[in-house]
Parts: C-alpha cells; structure tokens; sequence
C-alpha cells in the first residue's frame, strides 16, 4: 500500500514536470480571471451542496 | 448521358456519400443520444408533469448550443489527436490541468451513480432487484470492450442509442394536442413565473443538454476512433444529427408526461412510468425500457469519458482497440467507477433521486470552466492550423459561457434568498 501511494505520487510528479512549461503563455490577468472564474463556480457548488443538504435533512 | 444512367449516376454518388458517412458517424451522435442518460430522461419527466409544455422552447434553444460547443471538440480531437485532458495539461499545464480532471472525475462520478440509480429503478419496477441490475449493467458494460476493436464498441452502441429514440413514437401514441403544444411550448415564456423552482429546472434542462463529460468524451472518441482532418466535415453532420436525435427526445418526453401526467407530482421518470402503466400500458413500458436503456449509455460512455482521461494524463495505455490484457490500468479504471458508482445505489436510504436532479445542476454549474477551456485552445493557431474558431465561434461560445454563469448565478440568489423570486 504505501509502495503503490509511493509510486503515485513520483507519477504525480512526473506529469507536474513533463507539463510544467504550458504551451499557452497566459498575462497574469488572464490566469487571474480564469482562477477567480472556477473560485466562483465552486463558491456556486457549494450552494448547490447546501441546498441539497438542506432539503435532505427536511425529507 | 440519358436519364436512366444520369439516376443510376446520382443514386452511386449518393450512396458513396452515404457510406463515407457511415464510416465517420459514431462519435458525434453516441454522445450527444447517451446525454439522454437516466438523469435526462428523469429531468425531461419531471419538467412535463410540472410545467406542461412550457419548456419546449428552451430544449429548441439548445440545439444550436449543444452542436456548437461539441463541434469545437471535433475539430480539436481531429487536428490534434490528443484528448481534451492532455490537451489541457499540455497548452495550460499542470495546475490547470489537475484542476479541470479533478472537476471531471468528480462530476462522472457523480452522474455514472445517477446512470445507476435510473437503471436500477427502471427494472425493480419489473420486480428485479437492484444488486441484480448492478452486477448485470457491470458485466454488460466491461464484455462490450472484449473484442479490442473501438469500431465492435461504436457499432453495439448505436444499438443502444437507435433504442433511446424509444420515446419518440410513444409521444404519438398519446394523441398530444399539437395546437397546445405550439401555443404553448414554442412561445417562449415562462408561465410559471421565475422562482427557485423555474430556475432548477431551467439549470437540470441545460445540464442534461450540456454537459462538461461530453466534451472530454468526443474528443478522446474522435482520436481513438482514428478520424482526421479530412472528416472533419462529415464529423460536423455526424455531431448535427446527434444534436437533432437529443432535443428530439427530450422535447418528445416533455410532450408525453406533459399530456398525461400535467399537474401530477412525480420526481422520477420511474415514478412517470408506474403513474403512466395503467394509463397506456405501451407508453407506461416505452418509458420502463428507455430508462433503463438511458442509465446504461450513460454508464458506457461516462465512465469511459474519465478512463480516456487518465490515460491520456498518465501516459497508460488508454484505447477501446486494445484488448482488457494490454492496457489493464485503463479498464480497471473503468471498473473501479462504475463498481463504486454502483455502490451508492444500493445504499439503504441514500436519497437517490435528489442526487439525480441535483447532479444535473452541477454538471452545468462547472461547465463554463470547462467551455473557457475548449475555447481558448481553439483560438492557438499553431495547434489547430486553419480550424481556429472564427470571430463569430468565438462570440457564441462567449454567449453561451456568459448565459450559463448567469443562470448559474440567478439560482444560487435564489437558493440562499427564495423571497426575493416570489
């Protein structure tokens, strides 16, 4: 178990090195808007989420 | 030449053009007819027996957008021939890359229970019971790939999407009123006001249209199926053809739930379909079978949308024309979901069909992430050459990435402050 958890996280690893140079060159403001965009789509998941709990619980 | 051998001229070329077709066909029209997948077909359900015809007009609205957005892909996967996830790690790197195949593998998850949760009612309403139906989607599922052929795969799964245009003749078969239909359905409108409810529902319909699995599925299918750029073209009708099948079938189910079942409470396509047995014993059994036929193209197509992804990410082995021995961390992969997947359903309590609802609205929640992406990528001239997107392309898509946040957003507001939508 923890040779395989091992061998993942060099994998991991490996990918991050392999695409650690992207071939897109974004401005900072653009890798900021994009960031700022999946924040706010989480922030709208986790509504999503309560709701769900919510009406849940009431069942 | 005379007219007999200037027919027979047209009748080879048309024939020639028809097979050319047929080769190329597949990609396009499996994914967008397993998007009528058991969370679709329970969405579809629900909003005729709520709403009447009242949503016709928006599943119209989606036709144009959900051939836009998988067009892009066609194009993508053709010009590249990568999928989408290493197409992300690639142009974005490693951060982004993570980023969107942790949202993916979250949101197949998530719908691969809900292809579950529409399987197992669909059958435990002819008395089989739901581990049975588990095991049985699991086997059928992992023996389609045995034959190590993508093309064996493609061909068994068009049986399955021609049997999803099920619910097509059973809307005939309830005599609709077609003046109520256009008067009511094609107008757009929203006759039940804008609340908390009008939006959900607005949300599920667009999710079970649209959805972020979709893109990552046609572009690993355009690539493993071998298609290049000279298809694209025919991939182009292929992908047109699956957008008209998917709207048909959802504007024919709103129809048919929208005739008998108007007013009644349902809140699954299941339930529709034990209201709709005494009713029309045909149309009750229509709806049975299609389900259950929905859950499992969603089953087949979603968990190989992540397989293909983490393949193409780890660099395994990752293609339907290799058999189950030569690329096993890639099927194992797959089973892994759709065992874990499966799981859920047979959890006693789970609350199975708000997740089916719920995951509809997800799916469409993330899916402008997902969309920027595809957008952006198709804007790289040194990737994609000549099939960059034109100033119109980009336009739309930026429409339709700016509508869905809106919509989005105007349901979160009305989820944490229902008041104000009263």
């Amino acid at each position: 178990m923890r040779n395989m958890l091992r061998v993942s996280i060099e994998k991991i690893r490996e990918i991050n090195r392999r695409y650690s140079n992207p071939r897109i060159k974004m401005s900072r403001g653009v890798r900021f808007a994009l960031l700022m965009l999946r924040l706010y789509l989480i922030f709208l998941v986790l509504i999503l989420a309560y709701k769900f709990a919510t009406m849940t619980v009431l069942k | 030449m005379n007219f007999v051998s200037l027919l027979y001229y047209k009748y080879r070329r048309f024939a020639k053009t028809m097979s050319i077709f047929a080769l190329v066909l597949g990609p396009g029209i499996i994914v967008m007819v397993a998007d009528n997948d058991a969370g679709g077909i329970t969405t579809y359900a629900v909003t005729g027996a709520k709403f009447g015809y009242s949503f016709i007009w928006v599943e119209l609205l989606l036709l144009p957008v959900a051939y836009v957005c998988q067009e892009m892909t066609v194009r993508l996967g053709a010009v590249t021939k990568r999928g989408h996830a290493e197409a992300i790690f690639d142009a974005f790197g490693s951060f982004w890359g993570w980023f969107s195949l942790s949202d993916l593998t979250l949101t197949d998850w998530l719908t691969t229970v809900t292809e579950f949760i529409g399987m197992t009612a669909a059958l435990s309403i002819f008395n089989i019971p739901p581990p049975l139906t588990v095991l049985g989607a699991i086997i059928l599922i992992m023996a389609m790939v045995m034959s190590g052929r993508y093309w064996t795969w493609e061909k068994i799964v068009l049986v399955f999407c021609v049997l999803n245009l099920i619910y097509i003749p059973a809307a005939f078969l309830v005599n609709p009123p077609v003046s109520a239909i256009l008067r009511e359905g094609v107008i757009p409108g929203f006759p039940y006001g804008l609340n908390n409810l009008v939006f959900f529902f607005l949300m599920a319909n667009v999710g079970t249209t649209i959805a972020p699995w979709m893109i990552f599925f046609q572009q690993s299918a355009v690539v493993d199926k071998g298609l290049r750029e000279k298809d694209i073209r025919w991939e182009r009708v292929d992908t047109a053809v699956g957008s008209c099948f998917t709207i048909a079938v959802g504007v024919f189910i709103i129809i048919l739930t929208g005739t008998l079942l108007r007013g009644v409470n349902i809140e699954s396509a299941a339930e529709a379909a034990i209201l709709l047995m005494p009713i029309n014993k045909y149309v009750g059994t229509i709806m049975v079978i299609g389900l259950f036929d929905a859950g499992l193209l969603g089953a087949i197509c979603i968990s190989l949308t992540s397989s293909w992804a983490f393949g193409e990410v780890f660099g395994w082995a990752h293609s339907l024309n290799y058999k189950i021995g030569q690329a096993p961390w890639f099927f194992l992969f797959r089973l892994i979901i759709l065992v874990t997947a499966g799981a859920v359903v047979l959890i006693p309590g789970a609350p199975l069909i708000l997740i089916t609802l719920f995951v509809q609205v997800i799916a469409v929640t993330l899916l402008p992430a997902a969309l920027t992406f595809l957008v952006l990528l198709l804007n790289q001239e040194d990737l994609v050459g000549k099939y960059k997107n034109t100033r119109l392309q980009n336009i739309v898509a930026s429409i339709i990435v700016g509508a869905i946040i809106i919509l989005s957003t105007l349901y979160g507001v009305s989820a944490l402050f229902p008041e104000l939508f009263k």
